[in-house]
């Protein structure tokens, strides 16, 4: 507790000692009996008229010209960066509509060759299968010819056959007529 | 700055005026507080030509302090007066110009404060006063005078408003002023008060020694303190002017 009040009575002391000394003295400011305390208004004002003009005709024109001549600097260089971004995007637009074109366009030459190819291939399937399809006709013409014969020979076949065995059976040399008659009608039979 | 006359500290004496350029600044009564506005001039135009004679697309930086300055008033002018404020611009300018560094120039040793003399401030203050009344009647004409007319207040009591309102227009003659002449005569007396106890104490032997310390430190605290007041008083004096300008342009 002694310390805060010895703190405020020194700051007491420094806030008091000015305003004492102000007292004893007089201010200075305050003596207008003083001629040197009106006259440096007057020459204050003759001062300031002229920093007035100087500043305002000479001074502050150089900065703002300064200024607005960045200003406009930007003001093109943001343009001009504009322009260039719309060319640009303008190029990007045209290469991407290139590039599907080129893609269309190939696209459709792979379809046609593809076309193409399929279409052959058709032609050529269509055309081994019509060989194909002859030479199995021939194969089964011959084969029916084949078995025509092998079917003709049959007959013959049956009654030498029969013949034969009549004769080892009986001895005897059985009528010729009378098998074919039967082997005629056996085949007939079985639908020969 | 720190003058001891038989014990006593002349916190005063700094702001008293005496005659610059020997026999004919005499004659003339030109005092040193205006060398010392003749030296914010030189300063304010070096700043301002010197800075931007390069013209540099990007500012060095004397440069960028000049177009700080341009671009910081030029904007308190345009937010605080509104619509036309450009054209009070080089007026605020200047003023702000002048009180930045009048102030400043002050807080140097032995260099004169002209912004310490009253007689200085309420200059400038009336130079204000009159632009902004004379800018309101030239711009409103006879309808100026509804300014000291409150709005939505019912009529009984206008003969007892308007007095006031007069009153308290009057009164920014006083407030402008004072406020400026007491904020640099105060820094200034602590100033001198706190440099006159480094000598008295330093010379009072060892006891004093460490007190010695103490006020040496406070006073580097204060020159700090007074850079700030310097710069922010001269901002609130250009402030006000604008919103005075404000009022004359647009009452209310």
């Amino acid at each position: 507790m002694r310390r805060p009040s010895r703190i405020a009575a020194i700051a007491t002391a420094a806030l008091c000692l000015p305003g004492m000394a102000m007292a004893a003295e007089g201010m200075p400011q305050l003596d207008f009996a003083n001629p040197l305390t009106t006259s440096q208004v007057v020459w204050g004002a003759i001062i300031f008229i002229i920093l007035y003009i100087l500043v305002s005709r000479w001074a502050l024109p150089q900065v703002s010209s300064v200024l607005d001549q960045r200003a406009a600097t930007l003001e093109a260089d943001l343009e001009a960066a504009h322009a260039m971004k719309t060319k640009s995007t303008e190029a990007v637009t045209e290469l991407t509509a290139t590039i599907a074109r080129a893609r269309a366009e190939a696209q459709a030459a792979i379809n046609a060759a593809v076309d193409r190819a399929k279409q052959e291939a058709a032609t050529q399937t269509a055309a081994l299968n019509e060989r194909l399809e002859r030479q199995l006709q021939e194969a089964e013409q011959r084969i029916g010819e084949a078995r025509s014969a092998a079917m003709s020979a049959l007959r013959q076949v049956a009654t030498e056959t029969t013949t034969t065995v009549i004769q080892r059976l009986t001895g005897t040399a059985p009528d010729t007529r009378a098998i074919e008659g039967a082997v005629g009608s056996a085949l007939a039979a079985r639908g020969r | 700055m720190a003058s001891e006359s038989g014990g006593s500290i002349d916190a005063m004496g700094q702001f008293k005026l005496t005659t610059a350029f020997g026999e004919p600044g005499a004659s003339v009564y030109f005092t040193q507080s205006n060398v010392m506005m003749l030296v914010a001039c030189v300063l304010i135009l070096g700043t301002l030509v010197i800075g931007m004679r390069r013209r540099a697309m990007v500012p060095g930086r004397l440069q960028s302090l000049a177009e700080l300055a341009y671009t910081g008033v030029l904007g308190m002018c345009e937010n605080t007066i509104g619509h036309g404020g450009r054209k009070f611009f080089p007026f605020v300018f200047t003023l702000f110009a002048f009180i930045l560094l009048g102030n400043l120039l002050g807080v140097f040793p032995l260099f004169f404060t002209f912004t310490s003399h009253i007689a200085v401030t309420l200059a400038l203050t009336v130079l204000v006063f009159v632009m902004t009344t004379v800018v309101g009647i030239w711009m409103h004409g006879f309808h100026f005078f509804s300014y000291f007319v409150p709005q939505g207040v019912p009529k009984v009591l206008l003969p007892l408003l308007v007095p006031i309102e007069i009153l308290s227009y009057l009164s920014r003659l006083i407030s402008l002023s004072v406020r400026l002449f007491a904020n640099m005569m105060a820094g200034h007396v602590m100033l001198e008060v706190f440099g006159a106890f480094v000598v008295m104490l330093g010379a009072a032997g060892l006891v004093g020694w460490l007190p010695a310390a103490v006020s040496l430190g406070v006073n580097v605290l204060l020159i700090g303190f007074e850079f700030l007041v310097a710069v922010l008083q001269a901002y609130v004096f250009a402030i006000l002017t604008c919103i005075y300008l404000h009022d004359a342009v647009h009452l209310h």
